[in-house]
């Protein structure tokens, strides 16, 4: 299977500090990814490089075999790379509705007037807020705040979608709903990239993981075997334990 | 584009109405109530298209006097080689043009660089052009034409209607959707894929394109033009108050700021003389810290308010 997406060498410094360190990774077509790592280690980072937070310093990032390296974010998005961000960003003027609208009127696949509502709603009731579509987001619950935020991202119909935490901060309850709605993405065959810190999760939805530290690539693999490696457990827990 | 609802006909016709009345003016009202109406539908075209791009971009533009002086010169010096009714396209691409080269230049950085530039910018056109007249021996230029003051009265008239007809239009558009999202979070606006220069620079052409149009409109009345009266950084700053008094939230919030306005400030100009930039950097206080929504903002939240006491009763 050739690869979706695929990153080589890629380096970010800033200053003196390398954030990223030469990742090379593979995603293949309708396959979920977790990038896994200790705090500081450059998941996010490496999040925001694919997107076009801002650019690398060093390496290659394509799509399909095309260099989206030097592109600007829109046109990463255009070509169908979104993304949610790690403290939920929503638009705080719109409703709900609007919110989810803008990724399917600016998104990979643009439409316009009724059929982009349309896509809103379809997306709205898929993340289980069907009948919340007219309130403000200020009036949101934290978990439901992230479900508007992933319906805008899967509305514009992307290719591959970046998730950047977005189980962190959920209570149990809401843990096992939202694990619930990432493996329903999943069994609709979309590419997924997760950035994540909860072992049930990544355990339970990624079909391989890459593991970082400190900005560099340590160990790539299915859950089961990079979570038994010795250089993983090392780098989360230390010396003593590996 | 969805198609209208009966609430937009009905708008739409209150509009076209009111757009009547105010057109019959000149055989209802006597010569100083003219000139008022000359400055009130003069200051409708500049607040409402600068609120059109500062609205929802929360950019504050001082280049107005740039495009307004642009588009006066525009008359002024085509009005011997020209038919008069050419010279107001001219001016109205030119500023466009104008206003899309500053947008290159500047709407990438964030805004309090875009705040002085656009300042700087007025400032730079006088001096080209107070320069172009040393070099030249020229002082000012005489623009010396049959046009009244009843004819510029309707043409700012209809230019308030293209201003306000486009603002709705672009309101219903993906562009007006696109800055919505701009002015909520630059960002995400990005990330779903928006290219944000874009947007933020095609709007700019219109206020640019429009203050120039309305200099190029208002030449004739001033008779004899130079530098300092057509670039004055007054009329920036008056047309920021102005919309920022009615609030940029809504098409209509700059016409409320307007209409107040022109009357205090003739009451200003009447009274103190010497004082009115003093007067005028007060009136500016006093908005952003009392009403930093504007008329807009307050009439909404009475409405607000309104609505919740009948939910509870």
């Amino acid at each position: 299977m050739s690869a979706l997406l695929s990153l080589r060498g890629v380096s970010k410094r800033f200053g003196g500090l390398t954030a990223v360190n030469r990742m090379d990774f593979d995603v293949t077509e309708h396959e979920v990814l977790g990038l896994i790592g200790p705090n500081g280690s450059g998941k996010s980072t490496t999040l925001n490089l694919i997107s076009g937070a801002f650019p690398a310093t060093a390496g290659t990032i394509s799509l399909r075999g095309q260099p989206i390296t030097h592109l600007p974010a829109q046109d990463i998005a255009r070509r169908g790379i979104a993304r949610t961000f790690q403290l939920v960003r929503l638009l705080p003027s719109m409703t709900v509705l609007e919110n989810v609208k803008a990724g399917a009127v600016f998104g990979h696949r643009r439409h316009w007037g009724h059929e982009a509502e349309a896509i809103a709603n379809t997306m709205l009731e898929k993340v289980g807020l069907a009948g919340r579509s007219q309130m403000m987001v200020g009036q949101l619950t934290y978990i439901d705040t992230k479900r508007v935020e992933l319906a805008r991202v899967l509305a514009g119909e992307p290719r591959i979608v970046l998730l950047d935490e977005w189980l962190a901060g959920l209570n149990p309850t809401e843990l096992e709903e939202g694990i619930r709605l990432i493996r329903s993405l999943r069994d609709e065959g979309r590419t997924i990239i997760l950035v994540e810190h909860v072992m049930d999760a990544i355990r339970s939805l990624c079909d391989r993981c890459v593991v970082m530290a400190a900005g560099a690539k340590i160990a790539e693999g299915t859950p089961t075997d990079v979570l038994s490696d010795p250089a993983v457990i090392r780098a989360y827990l230390g010396d003593d334990d590996a | 584009m969805t198609a209208l609802s009966s609430r937009d006909w009905g708008n739409l016709a209150l509009c076209t109405l009111a757009l009547i009345a105010a057109a019959c003016l000149p055989w209802t009202a006597g010569a100083y109530s003219l000139t008022i109406g000359v400055t009130i539908a003069m200051y409708t075209v500049l607040a409402t298209s600068w609120a059109l791009f500062s609205g929802p971009t929360h950019y504050i533009s001082l280049a107005t006097a740039a495009f307004f002086g642009v588009g006066a010169y525009v008359t002024g010096i085509g009005i011997q080689h020209l038919p008069y009714w050419a010279l107001l396209p001219i001016a109205g691409v030119m500023g466009a043009l104008m206003a899309a080269l500053v947008g290159l230049a500047t709407l990438r950085l964030s805004g309090v660089y875009f705040v002085i530039f656009t300042l700087g910018l007025a400032e730079f056109v006088r001096q080209i052009i107070t320069w172009g007249q040393n070099v030249s021996g020229t002082k000012g230029i005489y623009v010396l034409t049959s046009i009244t003051e009843v004819h510029i009265y309707w043409q700012l008239l209809g230019l308030a209607a293209v201003v306000l007809l486009l603002g709705w239009l672009i309101g219903r558009s993906r562009l007006g959707f696109a800055l919505r999202i701009i002015g909520d979070d630059e960002a995400v606006a990005k990330h779903s894929g928006i290219d944000t220069a874009r947007a933020k620079i095609l709007l700019f052409m219109v206020p640019g394109a429009m203050a120039s149009i309305t200099g190029a409109i208002l030449a004739p009345r001033y008779v004899y033009i130079e530098p300092s009266l057509a670039f004055t950084p007054m009329l920036s700053f008056q047309v920021v108050i102005m919309a920022l008094l009615g609030g940029t939230g809504r098409l209509w919030g700059p016409l409320v700021g307007v209409i107040p306005f022109t009357f205090l400030w003739e009451a200003i100009s009447a009274s103190f003389p010497n004082q009115t930039t003093l007067l005028l950097g007060l009136c500016f206080l006093v908005i952003v810290y009392l009403l930093p929504k504007g008329f807009v903002g307050l009439i909404d939240a009475a409405r607000k308010r309104m609505n919740n006491a009948e939910g509870f009763a």
